[in-house]
């Protein structure tokens, strides 16, 4: 993580003859080139995806103007060809996007330490490793299958029942009102949160795999239990890598589209209670993509900007937590 | 011991591959068989709701009647269709919506010829219920809004019972479920009811998509509807005649123009299009429907242009689709599938219009 290491000098180069040719002495030049070609690729890619986007969304910026789009509550496509004529308001894809993510996100950080610690220090050896195999296969399966599986299964057999008991118990309050549909903000993001589980489980079990088993033992010596070791041991020293995980399953859960397409309830309406139905923004654009003439096409494409900026906003919020806290903790920031 | 088993293993493997070479080779037996003399690859793109019916065509048309015509065609949706057609990526374009003048103009800009546009299979949309009870349960234009607008909330509401006076009606609440992408199917359904009502016309209009009332459930696709409402017990939703058909949904007869209460079916979807007025451009809708049609009916168009094409390809398409509309075959496909083919009056405009493809083409091939 830490990118300002001193640089070394150069190691001499080898003077064995077989070795020493005119390709060899190449060899470190070119590497050194095709590695820098490889880095800017990305960046230009990046930079090709933005300004693509940007231009091609660009009419309806103009149109709505840029904070009337992102808050703007109506979503009205034209069938233009040549202007804009409709009303693009993108706030319901955005809230939808946000909420989903932080539900996932505030579900599977927890779990993905707890399994991640359980796999690393509690589980007996015979079953740690096919656990964290079975998390790893978890993360190969593809998103429709979470999709069909959530909307066929898992929401009728486990999610439904499991609302109308907390719709019972909770429906007091704003975000637990009824009615119930099935598909919804809730549905959608649980299932997201079991689709970043476990790429943040195994990246967590790597950084808490790594932390030195001196400072455990010591913590142990000293009378600690194993909540007290986890607590205030073995987290905060993992604490940048925790960030960087959770980072990561945020990033698949805003961006992800087929799985939330099929349980978010798609409406252009929004609404706090989590069992209402909406839509997100990578949802939207799927959805009515195929079927949108030149004019909704500028719409999905602003909606494609206003996806890159959130990502870009919540990751840059991230890093200054972990900045923040870096500071207090003593920690290396990430 | 496991060497052993690794070779038995190929062994046993050695006589179905063998069948499965001969199993190929008969295939292609099969489809030499079809015999015809045009030669030719198609591409087209377009609308999802015939798709299933044009898969069909495809295969019966490659296997029975032109082996030497492959046609490849894409369900991408209506949008992109029109788009793909426009920028001239493929041969023939397909959509829900016919073209309008400004889409015509692009296209004769862009190509340097006319386009031509004809229908060519009618599909209806159908409302289906959760409970089996209520099959057969009669719904007006009015009912369908209001249902759909939040009004009527429970299935006892007197608009329902006033036109369902045999019938017993439960109090359950209605949780009406709509299609969440962009859909042809939505454009029909909404189309129909802003025509009828003219509350729905002021306050959702129609469309491919729609900004809903709040507290509806969105699908995904036919299926997505479908669960929306087999999930839900008062569950009722709109999906093609052809899904609801293969998915044995129970069904709601709709009231039509002249007040008769219709059930949705091959016949009544065949009235229905004969009860269309169809204009010499082909630009229309199947609107205020009567007689023994069903109300909420929908049309998929063809396009191809007027110049632009080899001879072969030109000649394959006018083959195919004169062949998927007037063969006895063809039309026996749609009809399996629930789709309804056009009225015998109407094929020949339509085959008049179609044999334009290419026709403004120079002399060379």
């Amino acid at each position: 993580m830490s990118t300002e290491a001193p640089e070394a000098p150069a190691p001499e180069e080898p003077r064995r003859g077989s070795l020493h040719s005119g390709k060899g002495r190449m060899a470190d030049p070119i590497f050194k080139w095709a590695v820098a070609a490889c880095g800017t690729i990305v960046l230009v890619i990046l930079a090709l995806m933005v300004i693509r986007t940007t231009s091609e969304a660009w009419p309806v910026f103009v149109k709505e103007g840029f904070f009337g789009f992102l808050f703007g509550q109506e979503w009205t496509t034209g069938n233009s060809r040549t202007e804009i004529t409709g009303t693009y308001g993108a706030w319901p894809f955005i809230y939808g996007t946000l909420v989903t993510s932080t539900i996932a996100i505030v579900i599977a950080l927890p779990l993905a330490i707890m399994v991640a610690f359980y796999i690393t220090h509690l589980a007996p050896r015979r079953l740690a490793k096919p656990l964290s195999y079975t998390v790893e296969l978890l993360a190969a399966v593809p998103s429709v299958i979470f999709g069909l599986w959530g909307l066929h299964w898992f929401l009728p057999n486990v999610l439904r029942p499991f609302f109308e008991v907390l719709e019972s118990v909770l429906g007091w309050f704003f975000l637990f009102e009824g009615p119930i549909r099935g598909v919804g903000y809730l549905s959608a993001g649980i299932v997201l949160a079991i689709m970043i589980l476990p790429i943040m489980t195994a990246i967590i079990r790597e950084v808490i795999a790594v932390h030195p088993i001196d400072q455990r033992m010591a913590a142990y010596a000293l009378g600690s239990t194993r909540w007290e070791v986890m607590r205030k041991v073995v987290l905060p020293a993992s604490f940048s890598g925790i960030v960087a995980a959770a980072m990561l399953g945020l990033g698949r859960a805003l961006g992800e589209t087929i799985a939330v397409l099929m349980l978010i309830g798609g409406s252009q309406s929004w609404g706090a209670s989590l069992f209402g139905t909406g839509s997100s923004m990578a949802s939207h654009i799927a959805a009515t993509f195929g079927e949108a003439g030149p004019e909704a096409r500028t719409g999905l494409m602003a909606i494609g900007v206003a996806l890159f900026l959130v990502t870009m906003i919540v990751n840059i919020l991230a890093r200054v937590i972990v900045w923040r806290l870096g500071r207090m903790t003593g920690d290396a920031a990430v | 011991m496991r060497n052993g088993r690794s070779k038995l293993a190929v062994l046993a493997a050695i006589p179905l591959l063998a069948a499965a070479c001969s199993n190929g080779g008969g295939e292609t037996d099969a489809t030499g068989d079809g015999g015809g003399d045009l030669s030719a690859s198609l591409t087209g793109a377009g609308a999802s709701f015939p798709d299933p019916l044009f898969q069909d065509w495809i295969y019966t048309y490659n296997s029975d009647v032109q082996s030497g015509v492959d046609i490849n065609y894409q369900s991408v949706g209506s949008g992109a269709g029109i788009e793909q057609f426009l920028e001239q990526t493929v041969d023939f374009g397909s959509s829900e919506e016919y073209l309008g003048e400004e889409s015509l103009e692009a296209a004769a800009e862009a190509r340097g010829c006319e386009a031509v546009q004809f229908p060519v299979v009618f599909g209806s949309v159908v409302i289906a219920f959760n409970n089996p009870d209520l099959d057969g349960l009669v719904l007006d234009a009015e009912t369908i809004a209001g249902i759909y607008s939040t009004e009527i909330t429970s299935f006892d509401d007197p608009a329902i019972a006033e036109l369902n006076p045999d019938m017993d009606l439960p109090s359950d609440e209605i949780v009406p479920v709509h299609r969440s992408d962009s859909s042809g199917t939505t454009a029909v359904f909404t189309h129909y009811l802003a025509t009828e009502v003219e509350s729905w016309a002021d306050e959702y209009g129609e469309g491919k998509e729609l900004d809903w009332a709040s507290g509806l459930v969105g699908g995904q696709q036919n299926d997505g509807v479908a669960q929306g409402i087999s999930q839900n017990p008062g569950g009722i939703g709109y999906v093609n005649q052809s899904y609801a058909q293969e998915a044995g949904l129970s069904v709601a007869k709709v009231v039509n123009a002249d007040g008769t209460p219709i059930e949705p079916t091959l016949e009544s979807t065949i009235a229905a299009s004969e009860e269309a007025d169809v204009p010499d451009n082909f630009q229309f809708a199947i609107d205020g429907i009567g007689g023994e049609g069903y109300p909420i009916a929908g049309t998929n168009w063809i396009f191809t242009y007027t110049c632009g094409y080899d001879q072969e390809s030109a000649d394959a398409i006018i083959d195919f689709w004169t062949w998927a509309l007037t063969d006895e075959s063809a039309q026996d496909l749609a009809g399996e599938l629930g789709y309804a083919p056009l009225g015998d009056e109407l094929t020949e405009r339509v085959i008049a219009e179609l044999e334009k493809t290419n026709s403004e083409n120079g002399d060379e091939g």
